[in-house]
C-alpha cells in the first residue's frame, strides 16, 4: 500500500512534514480499499473517477474537502499551479464558504491519487469553473458541518452560524469548533454527501477572504529555494537520463552503434526503435555517454522545405479553405458593393516559443509493476493516460504528481518528459530524471502557430464600416469573432500544413485575431481621417468593452496626447475580448527615424474580467501578460530551416528583459453583475496592435507582421 | 578523472568526488542536494543558476566546479540566517514579486550583491543590475519594487 502514502511523495518540504495530509491519505486509502471490493463504487473515488474517465458524476464533499481532526481542511483540486496563482485563490475559496482562515487550508494540487481529475490547466478555466466547484463544495462542507451540530444540540440549522471555523448558536450562547466536530463518528459518512447545488455561496459583496490579495501560501519556499519543482524532485538511486535527438524535425533514425556508451562504467543505455536514451549518476556522465551514441547516429533527413521567412507562403499554400469554419451575418458580397471604399489587408504573425523558466522534466520511479511520476505538466490526467497507453497499464498503476512547476504559458499540455523518464527508469531499473536543456524545449515543445490573416472592409459614405471579411489561416478561432456591429460579415478559421509542432499559447490565436482586427479598425479609422478611439466607439455596442477603452483612453489622456502628436512620438490604441474579460491598451512609441527604430516607453491598460478574486495575483498576471505580448509583439520569433531551429536558445532568441519594461498604468473595472472570468489571457491581446497603430500615429508607417522588429525599409 | 574536490558552500566546507569538467550547477544540485540552484539556459543568458562565489554574482550553468575552489559559494538556501530571512527574500514575499518562483533565487542572490555594494540603487540603477536576469513570467515590476522595497529597509 506504499503508493497511496503521499508521505514518500517528496513533493515538497511542506507535504512531507504534513500530518493532516496524511490523516487524510489514510482515511482516503481505506475508502479506496472499500471501492476496490465493489461495495460503494456508486460513490467510487477520484482512482475510481480517473479509471472511468472523464465525465463522471462524482459529486461527493470528499472528492474535494476533508475535515481533519486537528480542525485543518484538506482541500483538492486536479489544477496545477505554474505561476499563475490557483493554489491561492482556490485556497480563499475554500476558506471563504468554510468561514475559516486561509491558513487552516491544506491544499493538495494535481497527484492523481488524491485529486480529481479536473481536465488540463488552461483556457482561464480555473477561475468560471473550478473556483465555483470549491466554493460549492465548501459552502456544502460548512451546512453539514451546521446541521451535525445543530443535531447534536437538537436545534435547527438556520438558528446556527459560523465564524472562524466555530458553529454558534447565538440565542443560547452555545458553540462547538470545527475541531470538535471533527471527532465526530459520522465525519466520513458526512463528507460522503453530494456537493449540493442549492446551497448559496457569500455574495460577493460579503467576501471577506476572497477578493483579498492573500499571498501564495508556499511563497516562502520560492524565496529560500526549499520549493521542489518538478525538476528538483530526487529519488533515492536516482539516474539523470538524456534522449537522442534527431538533426531536424520528424528525421528516423537509420542506424546507431551503442557500444561505446554502453562501454561506459555506470551507464544505462537503452534503444527501443527510433528511441535512444542514456542514464547514469551524473548529467555529465550522461551527457558523455550520449555524445557518444550521437556520433555514430545515421538519420534518414526527410526533406523541409519551409522556413521562417516563407512559412507565411507555405501556409497560405496549403490552406484548407474549404472546412474552415465561418460565422457572419448579412452579405459580405453586397456590404462590399454598397461600400463608398473598400480596403483589404493581410497580417503575418510568427512563430513563437512558451519558454518557461523551467523546461519540461519528469522523474519516473517503478515499483512492482506500479509507475510515480513526478512531472512538469499540466494536466496530471493526461499524463497520466499518456503513460498509460505508452506502457499498457491500467491507470489504477500510474500515479502522476504535478510539483509547483516553473511557468507553462498554454505549453506544457504534453508530458514528453514523463514518457522519456518512465522507458529509461523502466530500462535502469531506477528513478530516472529527464530534464530537457533550454535547446530541447525550443525546439522539440509545441510552438504558437504563425498564421495569416486577410482583412477586406467596406466603408459607407458616412465611413462607416458595413462590410467585413476576416480569414484566419492557421492560429485558430479565438476572438475571431469581431466584437463590433457591422452589418455584414464574414469571418472564418482555416487549418493549413503547419511546418512546425503547434499547440496552445496563452490566450491562443485571439492574439493573432486581435493583431490584425485591431491594427486593421486602425487602417480603417484612417482611411477616413476619424479619430481610433471615436472610430471604434462608434462600431461598438459591447458595454463591458467600451468602459475599458474609454477607461483606458481617459487615464492615458488619449484625446489630448492625440492633439500634440510628433513624428518622433506615436500613440496607438487597441482593445479585444476573450474569454468573458475585456481589455484596452493605450501605448506611446518613440520612434528613431535615422535608426528606423523605435521603443515602447508606456502602456497604459483597463480591464475587467468580473469580481476580482485576488488583486495582487490578477495584477501578476497583467503584468504578465502585458510584458510577454510586448516579446511577441516586438523580437520573438523561431527561426528555421531543413526542419532546424536557428536560434533555440535566450542568446539567439530574445525574449523581454528587465531593460525593456516601459512605464506600465493598470486599471482595473471591478464587474459585480458577471460570474469571476479568468485574468491570465486575455489581457495580452490588445499590446501588439496598440504598438502598431502607435508607430503608425507617428511615421504613417503600418507595420502588419508580428514581431514588428523595426522600420527599415519601411521607408523610414 | 574523478578527484576530491573541496567547496566552501554557504559557509561550511564540503567534499566532493567529481570530474572537474562538470558545472559548479550540476554539483550543487546533484551531489551536494542544493536543488535552490535552477538551470535555465546552459549559456550563461537568464541567471536562474546565479550563485555568489565571494560575494560576486556568477552564473554556474556554464563555470566548471574547478573554478569555485577556494571560494565562498553562497547559494539561496544558505542566504537566510536560520528562521530569519535576508531583507531582499522578505521584501519579494511582501512585495508578492514572484509567479512561478523559477528565476526567484538567482533573482534574489543578484539583488542582495547589488544592496550590498550600492545600498540605495535608483531604479536605474537596479534595471541595470538586474538585466541578466530572465523571468518568463515577465513579473519584472514587482521585482523592481521588491528591490525598492528592500532598499528601504536598509535606509530605516
Amino acid at each position: 500500500m506504499k503508493k497511496n502514502n503521499p508521505n514518500r511523495s517528496g513533493q515538497n518540504g511542506e507535504l512531507e512534514a504534513n500530518s493532516q495530509l496524511s490523516e487524510f491519505a489514510l482515511r482516503r486509502r481505506t475508502f479506496l480499499q472499500v471501492v476496490g471490493t465493489g461495495v460503494m463504487i456508486t460513490v467510487a473515488g477520484p482512482r475510481a473517477r480517473a479509471q472511468s474517465g472523464r465525465g463522471d458524476t462524482r459529486n461527493a464533499v470528499s472528492a474535494r474537502l476533508f475535515l481533519n481532526r486537528d480542525g485543518t481542511i484538506t482541500a483538492l483540486s486536479g489544477k496545477v499551479e505554474e505561476g499563475q496563482g490557483p493554489r491561492a485563490e482556490l485556497t480563499q475559496a475554500a476558506a471563504e464558504e468554510l468561514r475559516v482562515s486561509a491558513s487552516q487550508i491544506r491544499l493538495v494540487m494535481a497527484d492523481t491519487e488524491l485529486v480529481p481529475d479536473d481536465g488540463i490547466t488552461a483556457g482561464s478555466r480555473t477561475t468560471p469553473r473550478n473556483i465555483p466547484e470549491m466554493r460549492q463544495a465548501a459552502a456544502t462542507a460548512r451546512e453539514l458541518l451546521t446541521e451535525l451540530a445543530a443535531r447534536q444540540w437538537e436545534v435547527s440549522p438556520t438558528a446556527l452560524s459560523v465564524t472562524e471555523g466555530v458553529v454558534r448558536n447565538s440565542s443560547t450562547g452555545q458553540k462547538v469548533s470545527y475541531q470538535d466536530l471533527a471527532q465526530s463518528s459520522e465525519l466520513e459518512s458526512l463528507f460522503e454527501n453530494a456537493v449540493r447545488t442549492t446551497t448559496t455561496v457569500t455574495p460577493v459583496a460579503d467576501w471577506k477572504i476572497l477578493g483579498q490579495s492573500l499571498p501564495r501560501p508556499n511563497a516562502r519556499d520560492l524565496v529560500t529555494g526549499a520549493h521542489q519543482f518538478p525538476s528538483d524532485i530526487r529519488r533515492p538511486g536516482m539516474l539523470y537520463g538524456k534522449v537522442l535527438r534527431p538533426p531536424s524535425f520528424g528525421a528516423p533514425l537509420e542506424s546507431v552503434d551503442l557500444s561505446a556508451a554502453q562501454a561506459m562504467d555506470g551507464v544505462v543505455v537503452f534503444q527501443e526503435g527510433d528511441f535512444v536514451g542514456t542514464a547514469a549518476s551524473t548529467t555529465h556522465q550522461a551527457e558523455e555517454a550520449l555524445k557518444a551514441i550521437a556520433r555514430t547516429a545515421k538519420w534518414k533527413l526527410p526533406v523541409h522545405r519551409a522556413t521562417h521567412e516563407t512559412v507565411y507562403d507555405h501556409l497560405r499554400e496549403h490552406a484548407r479553405r474549404s472546412d474552415g469554419r465561418v460565422n457572419g451575418n448579412g452579405s459580405v458580397e453586397e456590404g462590399m458593393a454598397a461600400s463608398e471604399k473598400t480596403l483589404s489587408e493581410t497580417y503575418t504573425v510568427a512563430y513563437i516559443q512558451h519558454a518557461p523558466m523551467e523546461p519540461r522534466a519528469a522523474v519516473a520511479e517503478w515499483t512492482d509493476e506500479t509507475l510515480t511520476v513526478w512531472a512538469g505538466c499540466d494536466g496530471p490526467f493526461r499524463a497520466q493516460n499518456d503513460l498509460r497507453e505508452a506502457f499498457g497499464i491500467p491507470a489504477g498503476k500510474v500515479r502522476v504528481i504535478i510539483p509547483d512547476m516553473g511557468g507553462g504559458f498554454g505549453g506544457k499540455h504534453s508530458a514528453e518528459a514523463a514518457v522519456e523518464a518512465a522507458r529509461l527508469a523502466k530500462a535502469a531499473g531506477k528513478p530516472v530524471s529527464v530534464r530537457w536543456t533550454r535547446e530541447e524545449e525550443f525546439t522539440w515543445a509545441y510552438s504558437r502557430p504563425a498564421s495569416v490573416i486577410e482583412c477586406k472592409a467596406g466603408l459607407d459614405k458616412s465611413g462607416h464600416c458595413i462590410a467585413w471579411d476576416f480569414t484566419n489561416i492557421n492560429a485558430g478561432g479565438s476572438a475571431i469573432d469581431t466584437p463590433y456591429s457591422i452589418a455584414n460579415t464574414q469571418i472564418s478559421s482555416v487549418g493549413s500544413s503547419p511546418p512546425l509542432r503547434q499547440g496552445s499559447y496563452r490566450c491562443l490565436g485571439a492574439t493573432a485575431n486581435n493583431f490584425a482586427r485591431e491594427s486593421f479598425m486602425d487602417e480603417l479609422a484612417a482611411a477616413t481621417e476619424a479619430d481610433p478611439l471615436e472610430f471604434r466607439l462608434a462600431h461598438l455596442q459591447n458595454e463591458r468593452l467600451r468602459a475599458v477603452l474609454q477607461e483606458a483612453a481617459a487615464k492615458f489622456k488619449w484625446t489630448d496626447r492625440r492633439k500634440q502628436l510628433a513624428s518622433d512620438r506615436g500613440i496607438g490604441l487597441a482593445c479585444g475580448t476573450e474569454k468573458n474579460s475585456v481589455v484596452a491598451a493605450c501605448v506611446e512609441v518613440l520612434v528613431d527615424k535615422n535608426k528606423g527604430t523605435f521603443k515602447v516607453t508606456e502602456i497604459c491598460e483597463a480591464f475587467e474580467c468580473g469580481p476580482i478574486l485576488n488583486p495582487s495575483n490578477l495584477l501578476s498576471q497583467v503584468h504578465g501578460c502585458i510584458i510577454m505580448g510586448l516579446g511577441g509583439a516586438l523580437t520573438e520569433e523561431m527561426e528555421f530551416k531543413d526542419g532546424s531551429l536557428l536560434n533555440a536558445a535566450f542568446s539567439r532568441y530574445r525574449v523581454p528583459r528587465f531593460r525593456d519594461i516601459p512605464k506600465i498604468d493598470v486599471h482595473f473595472l471591478e464587474n459585480h453583475s458577471i460570474p469571476p472570468a479568468g485574468g491570465g489571457e486575455t489581457p495580452i491581446i490588445a499590446v501588439a496592435p496598440a504598438i502598431g497603430n502607435a508607430v503608425f500615429a507617428a511615421t504613417g508607417i503600418r507595420l502588419r507582421a508580428m514581431p514588428m522588429r523595426g522600420l527599415k525599409g519601411r521607408g523610414a | 578523472m574523478s578527484e576530491t574536490i573541496r567547496l566552501v558552500v554557504n559557509g561550511t566546507e564540503r567534499t566532493v568526488q567529481t570530474v572537474e569538467q562538470r558545472r559548479l550547477l550540476d554539483v550543487l544540485r546533484e551531489d551536494l542536494q542544493l536543488t535552490g540552484t535552477k538551470y535555465g539556459c546552459g549559456e550563461g543568458q537568464c541567471g536562474a543558476c546565479l550563485v555568489l562565489l565571494d560575494g560576486k554574482p556568477t552564473r554556474t550553468c556554464i563555470l566548471p566546479v574547478s573554478a569555485a575552489v577556494g571560494k565562498e559559494i553562497t547559494t539561496i538556501e544558505g542566504l537566510a540566517k536560520g528562521n530569519e530571512l535576508d531583507p531582499v527574500q522578505e521584501a519579494f514575499l511582501e512585495e508578492g514579486a514572484m509567479q512561478c518562483g523559477y528565476c526567484t533565487s538567482g533573482m534574489i542572490l543578484s539583488a542582495s550583491a547589488l544592496l550590498k555594494e550600492n545600498p540605495h540603487p535608483s531604479d536605474e540603477e537596479i534595471v541595470s543590475a538586474m538585466n541578466g536576469h530572465i523571468c518568463r513570467c515577465n513579473g519584472y515590476p514587482k521585482v523592481v519594487g521588491a528591490i525598492r522595497r528592500a532598499a528601504e529597509k536598509g535606509r530605516s
